[in-house]
């Protein structure tokens, strides 16, 4: 079980990075985790050519998975393009967090992934494909 | 058989009880260790229970010696194959206590039993302006179909509010069956067993309350009738929905009963071959019930599963059946109300709580509980329990839900406590 709740886990967990809300803010998106309902919003501050990350935050409860997974990807977002972050695979997100997530906590895992690809593209984009496991009730 | 064992072994001082770790012998899923290598604590009879052996067997041998179509075949296989079908009919008449067999409409489960009351009963008995009562206790299954069928016909939904400890609010149960513009609500739609909370409801008192103001009473029998006595005459309800999968019985089968009057009247819900008697090129006449509702090929094997499900459960009694899970609810309560930083939900009275506790851990997400429970070998439920009102009456976004049954005893009541301190260790919680 230390396995998956690592210390590190843990840590973002109890002090999540860049949690809260951006006023005012270019970018803003909220989605949920079918699976527990727990749901999970950005807000993105714009730079001045409009087409780079100057600020983020998300907000929202969730499990110690989805809240260090939206910590640890929110950390690296700052000066990233909209179109790199368009390309950002979600198994990098996966390798990141480095812990054995099973297949019936990938949605937590990637929720915050998909929230943002939802901010950037101004809509709801579909789970990627690594978290196609379990449907919700 | 291990049950008669099992009755032998009852611990004393327990009356009716029998040993549920003994029963596990009838269960080959227990011959299975977890990938962590402990032994599986099944905690979640209330999203769907194992299948004893006997189950298992009767509908391997079914399809194997016993298997033609139902109701067709002038030869002796389909015959048999008839006879074993519709005896599993009469075995779901009797555990119900149905006046006659023909009332049991086999369908999928207790979801489609109400929609099958909602679209043929709701679309001719319910109209514009009419009021359909539910609770904000139940399970999606017996709110979705009510909210569909009122965004349709113009009707309006309302939901009786519950207590902070999770029953019905009986207050607020009569304002809502009060008459309004002079019309008596058309139905009150009431789950037996909260399936979030465990609350038990008094369902032949509420229905008297139900009929005194006018309306038809449905009764979700879905988290009852595998786990207690249910009794359709002693209810006194006039439609009662069940599922086979959570009564030890295979999955793709369930249950409407329905008063045979209330059949006759009700149009198909869904039509094709066996509900009818005569088919011309200008339409079609009904078939008697209940087969006016079992449109196509029945699930043939899945429903004599189901009625050898129900001779294990009666071997039992149903009385036991409840006795034993009172039993451990009670010792389960007790234990984790102990445990500091544990937060329980539903009535804490035993006569008032079924075999399942909703548990909310401060500082952990029911995600995470749910998770290191699964490592420890403790198999529960966490998330919305398909009852997402309910979370938003406690302001919650998940539970972690343990429900007991047959197979469980007090080791796994042990299990329980324990995993939760495990977590609790996990994430600095607690004490």
């Amino acid at each position: 079980m230390d396995n998956l709740y690592r210390d590190f886990i843990l840590e973002h967990y109890r002090a999540p990075h860049n949690k809260g809300y951006l006023d005012p803010h270019d970018l803003h998106f909220a989605d949920s985790n079918p699976t527990c309902g727990d749901e999970m919003s950005m807000t993105i501050q714009l730079d001045e050519s409009k087409g780079r990350i100057a600020d983020v935050a998300f907000d929202g409860r969730g499990c110690a998975i989805s809240q260090a997974s939206a910590s640890i990807l929110t950390d690296e977002l700052r000066g990233k393009s909209l179109e790199e972050i368009k390309a950002m695979d979600p198994k990098e997100l996966l390798d990141e967090l480095g812990v054995p997530i099973g297949p019936a906590r990938l949605k937590c895992a990637l929720l915050s992934y998909k929230v943002l690809q939802g901010a950037v593209r101004g809509s709801e984009v579909a789970w990627p494909k690594e978290a196609e496991a379990v449907a919700g009730a | 058989m291990a049950v008669q064992q099992a009755i032998t072994k009852a611990r004393r001082g327990i009356p009716g009880g029998f040993s549920g770790s003994a029963l596990r012998a009838d269960f080959p899923v227990f011959e299975r260790q977890t990938r962590t290598g402990k032994r599986l604590v099944y905690l979640d009879a209330a999203a769907s229970s194992p299948k004893p052996r006997v189950v298992i067997d009767t509908m391997s041998d079914a399809y194997a010696h016993h298997y033609a179509n139902v109701h067709r075949g002038i030869y002796e296989l389909s015959e048999d194959a008839t006879a074993r079908f519709e005896a599993a009919r009469r075995k779901l008449a009797g555990f119900i206590n149905a006046p006659t067999e023909r009332e049991c409409v086999f369908v999928r489960n207790a979801t489609e039993a109400i929609n099958l009351v909602a679209y043929s009963w709701g679309r001719t008995n319910v109209g514009t302006g009419d009021r359909v009562i539910t609770t904000q206790l139940e399970h999606h299954a017996n709110i979705v179909p009510w909210q569909q069928l009122c965004a349709e016909v113009g009707a309006t939904l309302e939901y009786v509010a519950i207590t902070d400890d999770g029953r019905l609010n009986a207050d607020d149960l009569a304002a809502k069956l009060e008459p309004r513009d002079g019309r008596s609500p058309r139905l009150l739609a009431i789950a037996h067993v909260s399936n979030a909370l465990g609350t038990i409801n008094d369902v032949a008192e509420i229905t008297r309350l139900g009929h005194e103001a006018g309306a038809l009473v449905l009764v979700d029998a879905a988290q009852s009738a595998p786990h207690m006595p249910v009794d359709v005459q002693a209810f006194d309800c006039d439609f009662l929905a069940l599922s086979g999968h959570k009564m030890l019985g295979p999955s793709g089968i369930g249950a409407l009963w329905a008063r045979r009057e209330l059949l006759e009247e009700m149009p198909p819900f869904m039509t094709g071959g066996s509900m009818i008697i005569r088919v011309t090129l200008d339409g079609a006449e009904w078939n008697e019930v209940p087969y006016k509702f079992e449109a196509g090929t029945p699930a043939i094997v899945e429903a004599i599963g189901l009625g050898a499900a129900i001779d294990y459960l009666t071997e039992i009694g149903m009385d036991r059946v409840r006795e034993h899970e009172k039993f451990l609810f009670e010792h389960a309560w007790t234990a984790l109300s102990e445990i500091s930083g544990v937060r329980l939900l539903g009535p804490a009275e035993s006569e008032l709580h079924a075999g399942v506790i909703s548990i909310l851990l401060d500082g952990v997400h029911p995600h995470d509980v749910a998770t290191i429970f699964d490592h420890e070998g403790v198999a529960v439920r966490a998330g919305h329990h398909c009852a997402m009102p309910v979370m938003l009456r406690y302001d919650i976004p998940a539970t972690t839900r343990a429900s007991f049954y047959v197979y469980n005893d007090l080791d796994d009541v042990e299990a329980l406590t324990s995993a939760v301190r495990t977590a609790q260790q996990i994430f600095g919680t607690g004490n």
